[in-house]
């Protein structure tokens, strides 16, 4: 999972206050520009039924048309409208990727948060888990996984669950570290609160922001993978409009460039969307870009 | 009886490699309920290591603390044992001792939740008695300077309603024409709810306006203790003269050497 987005992010530092100037410095072209295509393909998936022009597993039309103005993405192997398929597309794609990035998160932050607080066996034991997965090259790891629990978008999601999670763990685990001595946890410990009133009062909603960050960048990794899992046929099953089995199909049609170049465009806007938008975040968040950017709007 | 009693206690850091350092060696002393003591010594002394001993913030390495007669052991990732809860410390950065995420007025209401007289303050009358704006209940803690977020942890402090306060140098990152207000605001407060207060500071002209008694500390021990007067009009101690010796005098020429 992207090790520079991990770095990236442990540099980030929470900031105090934080709050009223990130609004303001999520103003960059390039924040900007992410934010409006993932609000595209947001408002696609949502409406993907009443947009698409025909059924996007119907095959009532004649092979491999090139696009015209009756397909704008032309037609595939079998007859199905490619423009069709990749609306349909965003909406198992993006909700998919998203939910798996919401779960990693969850899951690895609080057995980060557990790992950095107690110390000691619990740490051990949870990070040598994550050291475990983190031997493996993740998109090796995801194959194995999602290939021994067989070919289905599920399985594909909890697969790279499995994989995903170590990130967000150690992260937060160092994040945790730091803060937990500090003197308004101590200050809460010697006014009567436990471990977990400690960590959920005033340690996590101090250091969550960079794991925010990181879960951001990953939501254009998380849909590039689950691409590469159906690409490879371990995710979606045939007839499902998956972007990543529409690109494995445009590769068995190779003089037919539109099957696999629109799907492929989807991916690639998508991804690279949500990767300006935690670029963007990142940098609001972390206190020494603060001056560039002031500088940039002088 | 007595509130507070250090039985030659000792505290020491393992240090890395081997050996260790005594940050605090074979420490005795008593203090009395509504008892103010200043506990000075120069940086490094063992001071704060007392506090966070006391606290149940370090473990002791051998020697005993006792509160009201209870033991105070190390607070490990337990709950607090409520009857300890009557010890309660201001910290030394008033920008590291609250939570920035939350408001001023619930990091008070903490404090109030545990103490055992629930009506005994609000949080507007404690923000009136740190000489805050009752309104401000509902701001953050980076909408405060040094000095009013000390007061801050003054009143959290307070409301749980301490028997014992511990000072850890709550002065000392603080401009000077606002170390002296704080200081007699702690005793004031102190004395007011019936605690007793053990204020640590290298500030010995402050605490001589604050303290009862006064404990001087040097590498780890209490070299001498007595009533603030008393230290000051005849120390004992060659460590104490040297440290009265130090205190600058104005001496009313007002002109720079030179």
């Amino acid at each position: 999972m992207t090790e520079r987005g991990m770095t990236d992010v442990l540099a980030v530092q929470t900031r105090r206050k934080g709050r009223l100037r990130i609004s303001k410095q999520l103003r960059t072209p390039l924040a900007i520009t992410g934010g409006a295509i993932v609000v595209f393909w947001l408002v696609i998936a949502l409406l993907a039924p009443s947009i698409s022009p025909y059924d996007p597993l119907a095959q009532d039309f004649e092979r491999l048309q090139a696009p015209g103005a009756e397909h704008w993405f032309g037609t595939d192997q079998v007859g199905r409208d490619v423009l069709s398929r990749v609306v349909s597309g965003a909406q198992v794609s993006i909700p998919l990727a998203l939910m798996l990035v919401v779960f990693a998160m969850l899951i690895g932050s609080v057995l980060g948060a557990i790992a950095g607080y107690f110390g000691k066996a619990i740490d051990e034991m949870i990070m040598r888990i994550a050291d475990l997965v983190f031997a493996f090259p993740t998109i090796i790891l995801a194959m194995v996984i999602a290939a021994a629990l067989g070919p289905s978008l599920t399985n594909a999601v909890i697969a790279m669950l499995i994989v995903s999670w170590p990130a967000y763990a150690r992260v937060t685990r160092s994040l945790v570290l730091g803060a937990r001595n500090a003197e308004y946890v101590i200050a809460g410990r010697l006014l009567g609160n436990g471990p977990f009133t400690s960590l959920g009062k005033d340690i996590l909603p101090n250091v969550i922001s960079p794991v925010v960050v990181l879960a951001t960048l990953d939501v254009g990794t998380a849909i590039l993978l689950l691409s590469g899992l159906s690409f490879l046929g371990l995710g979606a099953v045939p007839p499902t409009p998956d972007w990543g089995s529409m690109v494995a199909d445009g590769v068995q049609q190779f003089s037919s460039w539109w099957i696999a170049a629109f799907p492929g465009l989807a991916i690639l806007t998508v991804v690279l969307a949500f990767n300006f938008l935690g670029d963007a975040l990142r940098d609001a968040l972390d206190p020494r870009s603060q001056e560039a950017v002031q500088g940039r709007a002088l | 009886m007595t509130l507070l009693k250090l039985d030659d206690l000792e505290v020491s850091y393992k240090l890395p490699g081997r050996g260790s350092l005594k940050a605090v060696d074979s420490v005795s002393f008593d203090l009395e309920p509504r008892q103010v003591l200043g506990l000075v010594g120069e940086s490094g002394c063992g001071k704060s290591t007392l506090a966070r001993a006391v606290c149940g913030l370090e473990p002791a390495s051998s020697g005993s603390i006792s509160f009201n007669g209870r033991p105070v052991g190390k607070l490990g990732l337990r709950k607090r044992d409520p009857a300890l809860m009557r010890i309660q410390m201001v910290f030394q950065n008033p920008f590291a001792s609250l939570n920035p995420r939350r408001t001023i007025g619930s990091q008070i209401e903490d404090g109030l939740r545990v103490n055992p007289d629930r009506d005994a303050w609000s949080v507007p009358d404690l923000l009136e008695h740190v000489e805050l704006d009752p309104a401000s209940r509902s701001r953050f803690p980076h909408q405060f300077s040094g000095g009013q977020r000390q007061r801050v942890a003054i009143a959290r402090a307070i409301a749980a309603g301490p028997e014992l306060l511990i000072g850890d140098e709550p002065i000392a990152s603080l401009d000077a024409s606002l170390q002296a207000r704080i200081a007699i605001l702690m005793r004031n407060l102190a004395v007011e709810t019936g605690a007793a207060l053990l204020f640590i500071s290298h500030d010995l002209s402050v605490v001589r306006v604050i303290a009862d008694d006064v404990a001087v500390m040097s590498a780890g021990r209490i070299v001498e203790r007595g009533p603030v007067d008393r230290v000051w009009s005849a120390p004992e101690h060659p460590y104490t003269q040297r440290l009265l010796a130090a205190i600058p005098v104005v001496d009313g020429l007002g002109v720079l050497p030179g």
